[in-house]
């Protein structure tokens, strides 16, 4: 299962793959609270998704070309000096971008930025980002690292919004706050309420796994 | 301000509003640690200790330094950096001085620092409490509680994990899937600390 974790050589193959294969919260789980804590309404969860795409596309264009700037023109001794520190810059990176996205957003979204509260500023620690930062945008270049970034934050979003779908669709009976069934419909509350949650991502995460059971590849997890 | 009011917030955030079952912070170690009680209760502690402490801190960062220069605004990286660095000094000094705690705590330490829950109860202790009176006595109830509320549904998950492993649970829903629902059912048990007032 090499492949899986390099994921195929080309452009689009490192675009995909966060969308399906390495989705991350469906299957590298990460990122979890965040997506269970907005996942109330699909509009909320784009809202945070998009939030996240920026912070992770931002974040990513800049450790990758800082460190491979860093590479190129520090000696091998003192780039080693540097990678010691590495993490701290990473998390003073994002902090930075989440800060941006946090004063955009309440300026201009004031009724999104309430909705999501307090994981606006969570940004900062969601595992997803200081993940790609590390494993991937600290290592390859700015083109493939902005394709790696755009795939994951494009995975990270529509899994909420999958998420968000069923809970919307189940626990109001809307869809995009628009009624989907007749007036007979009686909503199951506990969908939008913190079990809601947990057991509807419990189960479409037991999805994806029987699927790739199924398919006789099991090598990621 | 009274210890009523000190009490009622304490309550709230372990059993009412739980940092896992009801907000959402710290999923990630919750998953991943709950497989064992004795880890879970390193965890907690752990878990206890730095969100005490970094209410604390964060509290002295935001009055005493942030406020004053009129950079409220930078609140999330001067957080997220107080943090990482306290719970770093927090190894070295546990290294070195009590090197048995440090065994036991070890491996868990590090990974708080990305824990959603630590960062979580400085922002929620911000948009609550900061600016009122007593404000730090009550950020401190407040991440006391937090983590002893984290450490509870650690320990609660990882009796029921422990029993899991002898269940016949179906092939694509073992491990974190089954973690999960079972999370849902307990914090649907949960919810019944929502009609608890005072």
């Amino acid at each position: 299962m090499s492949a899986a974790r390099g994921g195929p050589e080309g452009a689009w193959g490192q675009f995909s793959k966060g969308v399906f294969r390495l989705n991350p919260i469906f299957v590298i789980i990460l990122g979890l609270c965040p997506a269970l804590a907005v996942s109330v309404s699909v509009a909320n969860a784009i809202g945070m998704g998009a939030a996240a795409t920026f912070v992770l596309l931002g974040s990513t264009l800049v450790v990758s070309s800082l460190m491979g700037t860093l590479r190129r023109f520090f000696s091998p001794p003192l780039y080693r000096q540097v990678q010691r520190i590495r993490i701290p810059i990473y998390i003073v990176v994002i902090a930075s971008f989440v800060t941006i996205v946090d004063l955009v957003m309440h300026a201009w979204a004031p009724a999104l930025h309430a909705r999501l509260g307090i994981f606006v500023p969570l940004i900062v620690v969601n595992c997803i980002i200081l993940g790609r930062a590390e494993a991937f945008a600290s290592r390859h270049g700015v083109g493939a690292s902005l394709l790696d970034a755009l795939g994951m934050g494009l995975g990270f979003t529509l899994a909420l919004c999958l998420l968000s779908a069923v809970r919307e669709l189940l626990g109001a009976g809307r869809l995009f706050g628009a009624p989907v069934f007749g007036p007979a419909f009686r909503p199951a509350l506990v969908m939008t309420l913190a079990p809601g949650a947990l057991i509807t991502l419990g189960l479409l995460m037991g999805l994806f796994r029987y699927r790739r059971l199924r398919r006789g590849d099991d090598g990621l997890l | 301000m009274d210890f009523f009011e000190l009490l009622m917030i304490f309550v709230g955030v372990v059993l009412v509003h739980n940092f896992i079952f009801s907000r959402f912070l710290g999923l990630c170690p919750y998953v991943g640690v709950s497989e064992r009680i004795p880890s879970a209760m390193g965890m907690g502690m752990a878990v206890i200790f730095v969100m005490t402490m970094s209410s604390v801190i964060t509290w002295a960062v935001y009055e005493w330094v942030l406020v004053p220069c009129g950079i409220t605004y930078l609140y999330i990286i001067a957080f997220i950096l107080v943090i990482a660095s306290f719970v770093q000094l927090v190894e070295m000094f546990l290294q070195k001085s009590v090197p048995a705690l440090y065994r036991a705590l070890g491996i868990y330490l590090p990974l708080i620092t990305t824990n959603c829950a630590v960062l979580g109860v400085a922002t929620l202790n911000r948009q609550e409490f900061f600016g009122t009176p007593g404000s730090l006595l009550k950020c401190v109830v407040q991440g006391f509680g937090g983590g002893v509320g984290f450490m509870l549904a650690m320990v609660i998950m990882a009796g029921i994990r422990e029993r899991l492993d002898l269940a016949d649970v179906p092939e694509a829903l073992k491990g974190i899937p089954i973690a999960l629902i079972t999370a849902g059912l307990i914090s649907m048990a949960f919810l019944g600390f929502s009609g608890l007032s005072f």
